[in-house]
C-alpha cells in the first residue's frame, strides 16, 4: 500500500483528506506539526508529500526546500496546498520544486485525481 | 534689468535704517561745518583778525603784540575737541546700526 | 640715561615684538584667529596712521603753527565717522578681486593694465621715499636728543651709521615676516599684531608725556589753556586756506596711502570691523592729539630758545629729568616709526615687485610662466624690493641731510599719493571711468605735483634752479612752480594740492569721457561698482577663446600658490565641475577664479599676463560682452521668477513624496491584508466543501454523517464569525461606531466578562484574583463595547496562559480621570518582539490552540478602546502577559477618532 504523509495544521481539512483518500486506498498518516515534518518523512518514507503551506513550526515553502536540497528526497513528489491562493506563492513553490500545486478549496474529486497522477496509479 | 528685486516702498525698519546711513554720510558734512566755523571767529581781542592779521603782524614782526594781546588758540582748540569729541559720540551711535547686513544692499539707490 | 640702557632697551623692545610677530604667525598657521580678528587690532593696526610725523612732528608742528596740526587728524575723522561706506566697499572689493595694493586695484579695475599699476607704484614709490627717510631721520634725531642731553657718557656713534643699523633692523623685520609666505590673500597677521601693540606703546608713551605736562608742569588743565591762550605767536592764527585744504589733503590721504590701503583694506579679515573702527580710530587720533598743544607751549616756555620742536616729546621730558618717561617717550617714537617703515616696506615693496620687478622678469623670460621656481622669484623679488625701498628711503636721508620740518615731508607724501583718489574714487563708483582717463590723471596730476611741490621742496637751486622758481618754465612767468596761472597769492602746499588735483580730475574725466573702455576693463568696472551686487560678481566673462592644457595650468599655479593650495584649488574646482581628480575643465568660471587667486599672490595684472601666456591672448571680444549682457538680462529676469517657483515646486515635491511614501505603504498592507483575508476565508470553506461534498455522495454511515455536519457547521459559525469580526472592524476603524453611553458599575462590567469568558476553554480552571472594592467605579462609557473588550483579553488568558495553574490578576486603579484595568497572567508572557505586532490585524503568535480565532481580537480591542477615548496596551515586565486598558472615567460624547491609532507600549 502506498503512503501518504499529510501535513496539514487545520484539524477539520485533515480530516476531509484522510478521509477522501483512504477511500482511495492509500495509507495516509497526518501530522499538524510543521517542525516535525523532516523527521516524519524520514522515518515514513512516504511515496507522497501534501504540505500545507502555511504551518506552525515550519513553513510548506521551507518544509519543501528542506526535502529536494536532501538527494534520498530529490525524486519525493510533493503536493502542496494553499490558502492564500495568490501566484506569488504558487511560483515560490514551484521555484522550490514542487510537484503540484493546488489552491484551497477545492473539489475532492481533482485533489483525487491528482493524488493517483503524481502516485503513478 | 533687476525690476523684481528692488521694492518700492520699505518695511519700517529696512526704512529706519536707511536713514540711520543718510545720517550718518551727512555727519562729515556736518563735522566740517563745525569745523570750518572757528576761521570765522577771528582774534579775540588781540590784532585784527584771521589770517590778514597774520600778513600784517608778519610784516610788522612779532613784537607788534604787545603785553595785553591774548590768542584764542586755547578757546579754538577746546572748541575743536568738544567737536571732535562730538562727533566720535555720534558715530558710535550710529554704526552699530549701520553694521546690520541689510546695508549690504547697493549703496546707490538709497 | 646711559646710551647703552638705551640701546638695550631698544633691542629687548624689538626682540619683543619679533616674539609678538613670531607667536602669532605661528597661532595664525595652526588655525587660531580669534584674538587676530577682534575689531580692537584691526582699529590699533589702523593707526600707522600716527607715525613718527604725528609722534614727532606734531608738537613741532603745534609750536610753529598752533592748532593747525589738528587737520591731519580732522580728515580722516571725518572719512571714518561718515563716509567707511567708501572703505567698506574698497574691502569688498579687495576681498572679491584679491587686491594686493593700491596700484593692483587701480590697476585691475581699469582693465588689468599694468601699465597703471606702474604709474601708481612710482608714484607712492616717489611719494613715500621722503616720508619713509622721514621716520629714519626722527629715530636717528632721538637717538641724538640722548646723546646732547649726556654728551660724556657715550660716544654717540655717526648719525648716518644709526640710520643705516635701524634701516637693516627694519629690513630684517618685514622680510622675515612680510615675506614669510606668498599668502593667497597678502595678510601679515604676525605684522599687523606687532604694529597693534606698537599702536598701544605710541599711545601710552605720548599720553604719559602729556599727563606729566599738562599737571606736572602746567598747573592742570584750566591753567594750561590759560597758558595757551597766552602764548602769542602770529604764526599761531588759522589760515583758512590751509585748514580746509589739509583736512581735505589729510582725508584723501588715510584712503590713498599705500601703508593704510594695506592695514585698511590688505589685511581686513572682517567687513564688520570696519563700524567699530568708524569711531574707535577717531577716537584713538583724538587720544594721541589731545596733549600735542600742552607738550608744545611748555616745550616753548621751558626749553632754551633754538631748540628743535619736533624732539620736544623727548626732549622735554629729559630737560625736566625724567628719565624714565623720555625713555618710554623714545619709544613711543621708535615704535611709530618703525611700524610706519614696515608697512610702507610691505606695500611698496608688494607694489613694485607686481608691477615692476615680476612683468620685467617675465618679460625678459617669457618661458618662465612655464617653467622655473617662480614662487621663488617672486618672493625673491618682493625681498629685493623691500631693501631696494629702504635703500631709497635712507638715500634720500643722506642726501637731504635730515633737513626740513618732518610735518612738512609728510604734507607732500600725502599731496602725492592724493593723486590716486580720482581714479580710486572713479574706479568704485563711476562705470565710465577708463584706463586713458586714469591714465591721464594720475600723470598729468603726479608731474603737476612733482612740478610745484615736490621738486621745489628741495630748496632753490637743488634740482630744480632759482631761476626757474622765480621765473617759470621756459621762461614764462604763468608757469612758475609755485604761482601756476598767476595763482602766487596761495600757500605753496595749498597751490600745488589745487591745482594738481583740479588737473588731475580733468584728465581723468576727459580721458575718460572721450575712451571707449576694452571688454576686460568694463567687466571690471561693472563688477567694482557694484561690488555690493553678487550677481554681477559671477564670472560669467573671461577666457573663452583659446587652449591651454590643465596640466599646464596647475604646474603654473603650483609654482606660484604652492603646491598644496595649487592642487587643493583645482580640486575642489574639478568637482564643483562633477569631475574626479585634479584637472577641471577650462571653463572661463574656472579661468577666473584661477587668475584671481593668482592675483592674490602677483596681482590682477600680472596674473592675466600670465595666464595669457599659457591660455593664448584672445580672451572677451565686445560682442562677447554684448552677448552675454543680452543673456545676463534674460537670466536675472528668469531668475526672480524661477526662484519663487522653485521654492514653491520644491515645497510640492516633498509634499508628493511624502504622500506617495504612504501610498506604498499603504499598497503593501492593503496587499497583506487581503492575503490574510483570503487564507482565513477559504480555510473554513475547504472544510465546508470537502465535507459536504463528502456527504453528497450519500454512502456514509449515519455516525459519520452527524460528525461530519457538526464540522460543517462550526465551520460556517466560524466564517460567521470572521465575516462579524471583520465588519466590526470596518465600523471601528471608519469611526461611524454607535456608542450607548450610560454609567455603568465597573466591578459589574468584569463579571459579565468572566461569565462571558469562561466558555473558552471551559476546561481550564482559572484562580481570578479581584480586589473588589477598587471596582466600585462608575463609568460613563459604552458599556457593551468595554465588555467586549474585557472579554476579549480574559478569553486570550484563558487561551494561551501555560502555566499549570493559571492566575489572572484583575487590578483596577484610578488615576487622575482616569480608570486603568490591569489583566495580569501567570504565563510565559509575550516575547519582546512580538509585543508591538499583537494589536495588529491577523497577528497570531502560533497557530496553536488558537480555537478558531482570527487574530482580529486584539485589533478590534484597540479599535473599541479608541472609539472610547482610551487605550489597550501590553504591559512588559510583569512575570506573565499582562494587558492594560485605560480610559476616562467620564466620556462626554462620542470621541473624536484621534488620526493616529492610540498605541501606547510602555517600555
Amino acid at each position: 500500500m502506498r503512503q501518504v504523509l499529510l501535513v496539514e495544521d487545520e484539524a477539520n481539512i485533515a480530516e476531509a483528506l484522510r478521509f477522501i483518500l483512504s477511500r482511495d486506498g492509500w495509507a495516509v498518516s497526518v501530522l499538524a506539526d510543521g517542525a516535525r515534518a523532516l523527521a516524519e518523512v524520514a522515518r515514513l518514507r512516504p511515496d507522497l508529500v501534501i504540505l500545507d503551506s502555511m504551518l506552525p513550526g515550519m513553513s510548506g515553502l521551507e518544509i519543501l526546500t528542506a526535502l529536494r536540497a536532501d538527494p534520498d528526497h530529490a525524486g519525493l513528489p510533493i503536493l502542496m496546498l494553499t490558502a492564500k491562493g495568490q501566484l506569488r506563492d504558487r511560483e515560490a513553490a514551484e521555484r522550490a520544486g514542487v510537484s503540484a500545486f493546488m489552491s484551497k478549496p477545492f473539489d475532492n474529486s481533482e485533489i483525487r485525481a491528482l493524488v493517483r497522477d503524481l502516485l503513478g496509479a | 534689468m533687476r525690476g523684481p528685486r528692488a521694492p518700492l516702498f520699505l518695511a519700517r525698519a529696512v526704512y529706519r535704517q536707511r536713514r540711520w546711513r543718510d545720517a550718518a554720510r551727512l555727519l562729515p558734512i556736518f563735522g566740517l561745518f563745525l569745523l570750518l566755523l572757528p576761521l570765522l571767529w577771528g582774534e579775540g581781542s588781540g590784532a585784527g583778525s584771521g589770517s590778514v592779521a597774520v600778513a600784517s603782524a608778519g610784516d610788522a614782526g612779532s613784537g607788534g603784540a604787545g603785553v595785553a594781546a591774548k590768542s584764542n588758540s586755547g578757546q579754538v582748540a577746546v572748541y575743536l575737541f568738544g567737536v571732535w569729541a562730538l562727533l566720535i559720540g555720534l558715530a558710535a551711535y550710529v554704526a552699530p546700526a549701520l553694521a546690520e547686513p541689510e546695508a549690504d544692499a547697493p549703496a546707490e539707490d538709497v | 640715561m646711559p646710551f647703552n640702557v638705551l640701546v638695550l632697551t631698544s633691542l629687548a623692545y624689538v626682540a619683543f615684538l619679533f616674539v609678538v610677530a613670531f607667536v602669532v604667525e605661528r597661532r595664525a598657521m595652526r588655525g587660531e584667529m580669534r584674538f587676530l580678528r577682534s575689531p580692537v587690532v584691526y582699529t590699533l593696526s589702523l593707526s600707522i596712521y600716527c607715525t613718527a610725523w604725528t609722534f614727532y612732528g606734531a608738537v613741532g608742528s603745534a609750536a610753529r603753527t598752533g592748532v593747525e596740526f589738528l587737520t591731519i587728524y580732522l580728515g580722516p575723522t571725518l572719512v571714518f565717522v561718515g563716509w567707511w561706506w567708501v572703505l567698506r566697499k574698497l574691502v569688498r572689493i579687495g576681498r572679491r578681486q584679491r587686491v594686493t595694493s593700491i596700484a593692483d586695484l587701480i590697476s585691475s579695475r581699469y582693465g588689468k593694465s599694468n601699465l597703471l599699476g606702474v604709474l601708481v607704484t612710482v608714484i607712492a614709490v616717489v611719494a613715500a621715499t621722503p616720508y619713509i627717510a622721514l621716520q629714519l631721520q626722527s629715530v636717528t634725531l632721538s637717538f641724538g636728543a640722548f646723546a646732547a642731553s649726556d654728551p660724556q657718557a657715550w660716544a654717540m656713534p655717526g648719525r648716518d651709521a644709526t640710520a643705516i643699523w635701524v634701516a637693516a633692523g627694519l629690513a630684517l623685520f618685514t622680510i622675515l615676516f612680510g615675506t614669510r609666505n606668498l599668502d593667497a590673500k597678502e595678510q601679515h597677521h604676525g605684522i599687523v599684531m606687532a604694529i597693534a601693540v606698537e599702536a598701544v606703546v605710541k599711545l601710552v608713551a605720548l599720553l604719559a608725556v602729556g599727563i606729566f605736562v599738562v599737571w606736572g608742569l602746567g598747573g592742570g588743565p584750566s591753567a594750561m589753556i590759560a597758558r595757551i591762550e597766552a602764548h602769542v605767536d602770529p604764526q599761531w592764527a588759522m589760515q583758512p586756506g590751509r585748514w580746509a585744504g589739509l583736512i581735505f589733503l589729510s582725508a584723501a590721504a588715510v584712503i590713498t596711502l599705500p601703508r593704510m590701503f594695506q592695514v585698511l583694506v590688505v589685511e581686513n579679515v572682517d567687513e564688520a570691523h570696519l563700524s567699530r573702527a568708524s569711531w574707535a580710530f577717531p577716537a584713538y587720533l583724538f587720544a594721541m592729539s589731545l596733549f600735542i598743544l600742552p607738550i608744545a607751549v611748555i616745550g616753548l616756555e621751558r626749553m632754551p630758545a633754538g631748540a628743535n620742536p619736533d624732539m620736544l616729546v623727548l626732549t622735554l621730558p629729559l630737560h625736566e629729568g625724567q628719565g624714565g618717561l623720555a625713555l618710554l617717550a623714545f619709544l613711543g617714537g621708535f615704535s611709530s616709526a618703525t611700524s610706519m617703515v614696515i608697512v610702507e616696506t610691505i606695500a611698496l615693496a608688494t607694489m613694485v615687485s607686481n608691477h615692476i620687478l615680476m612683468p620685467a622678469w617675465l618679460w625678459l623670460r617669457p618661458q618662465a610662466a612655464v617653467s622655473g621656481n617662480l614662487r621663488g622669484a617672486i618672493l625673491l623679488a618682493r625681498r629685493l624690493s623691500i631693501i631696494m625701498v629702504l635703500a631709497l628711503g635712507l638715500a634720500y636721508f643722506r642726501l637731504s641731510g635730515g633737513s626740513g620740518a618732518l610735518a612738512a615731508i609728510g604734507q607732500i607724501a600725502f599731496a602725492g599719493m592724493a593723486q590716486v583718489l580720482p581714479a580710486l574714487l572713479g574706479a568704485i563708483f563711476w562705470r565710465g571711468g577708463s584706463k586713458l582717463g586714469a591714465l591721464l590723471g594720475l600723470s598729468i596730476g603726479f608731474v603737476t605735483w612733482g612740478y610745484t611741490l615736490f621738486l621745489p621742496s628741495f630748496g632753490a637751486g637743488a634740482l630744480i634752479s632759482a631761476d626757474l622758481l622765480q621765473n617759470g618754465l621756459f621762461g614764462l612767468a604763468w608757469l612758475r612752480p609755485q604761482a601756476l596761472f598767476g595763482t602766487g597769492a596761495m600757500d605753496p602746499l595749498i597751490h600745488s594740492i589745487f591745482w594738481s588735483l583740479a588737473l588731475n580730475v580733468a584728465g581723468y574725466l576727459i580721458g575718460s569721457l572721450l575712451s571707449f573702455p576694452d571688454p576686460v576693463e568694463r567687466i571690471q568696472g561693472a563688477a567694482f561698482v557694484n561690488a555690493f551686487d553678487d550677481e554681477l560678481q559671477a564670472e560669467r566673462v573671461g577666457w573663452t577663446h583659446g587652449q591651454a592644457e590643465p596640466e599646464a595650468l596647475l604646474n603654473m599655479a603650483q609654482r606660484i600658490l604652492g603646491e598644496e593650495a595649487a592642487i587643493s584649488f583645482f580640486e575642489a574646482e574639478a568637482g564643483a565641475q562633477g569631475k574626479a581628480g585634479f584637472l577641471p575643465d577650462l571653463t572661463p568660471r574656472f579661468l577666473a577664479g584661477l587668475e584671481r587667486n593668482l592675483a592674490g599672490s602677483v596681482g590682477a595684472a600680472t596674473a592675466h599676463a600670465m595666464i595669457s601666456q599659457l591660455f593664448g591672448r584672445a580672451t572677451v571680444t565686445v560682442e562677447d560682452l554684448m552677448a552675454v549682457a543680452t543673456e545676463a538680462a534674460q537670466i536675472m529676469e528668469y531668475s526672480a521668477r524661477l526662484e519663487s517657483q522653485q521654492s514653491e515646486l520644491s515645497r510640492s515635491a516633498r509634499q508628493l513624496r511624502e504622500v506617495n511614501e504612504k501610498l506604498t505603504q499603504l499598497s503593501v498592507q492593503k496587499d497583506a491584508f487581503l492575503s490574510q483575508i483570503s487564507h482565513e476565508l477559504r480555510t473554513p470553506m475547504t472544510s465546508i466543501r470537502a465535507f459536504s461534498e463528502i456527504l453528497a455522495e450519500g454512502d456514509l454511515p449515519a455516525v459519520r454523517v452527524a460528525e461530519y455536519g457538526q464540522i460543517i457547521h462550526a465551520e460556517a459559525k466560524r466564517l460567521t464569525r470572521l465575516l462579524d469580526d471583520l465588519l466590526d472592524l470596518s465600523v471601528l476603524e471608519n469611526g461611524a461606531v454607535h456608542l450607548d453611553l450610560a454609567l455603568s458599575h465597573l466591578g459589574q462590567m468584569i463579571d459579565r466578562a468572566l461569565a462571558a469568558a469562561s466558555q473558552t476553554r471551559p476546561e481550564r480552571n482559572f484562580d481570578i484574583q479581584r480586589d473588589y472594592a477598587s471596582e466600585e467605579i462608575h463609568l460613563r462609557t459604552d458599556a457593551d463595547r468595554l465588555v467586549q473588550v474585557l472579554i476579549n483579553l480574559i478569553s486570550n488568558s484563558r487561551k494561551y496562559c501555560d502555566a499549570q495553574a493559571p492566575v489572572l490578576r484583575i487590578a483596577v486603579r484610578q488615576k487622575g480621570g482616569r480608570v486603568v484595568v490591569d489583566f495580569i497572567d501567570n504565563g510565559a508572557g509575550i516575547a519582546k518582539d512580538k509585543q508591538g505586532l499583537i494589536f495588529e490585524k491577523f497577528a497570531r503568535l502560533s497557530d496553536d490552540g488558537r480555537a478558531g480565532g482570527a487574530g482580529l481580537g486584539l485589533a478590534i480591542c484597540r479599535e473599541i478602546m479608541g472609539n472610547l477615548g482610551g487605550t489597550v496596551s501590553y504591559l512588559p515586565g510583569q512575570k506573565g502577559a499582562a494587558f492594560r486598558v485605560s480610559l476616562p472615567l467620564r466620556i462626554e460624547k462620542p470621541q473624536e477618532r484621534p488620526m493616529e491609532k492610540p498605541q501606547e507600549r510602555p517600555q
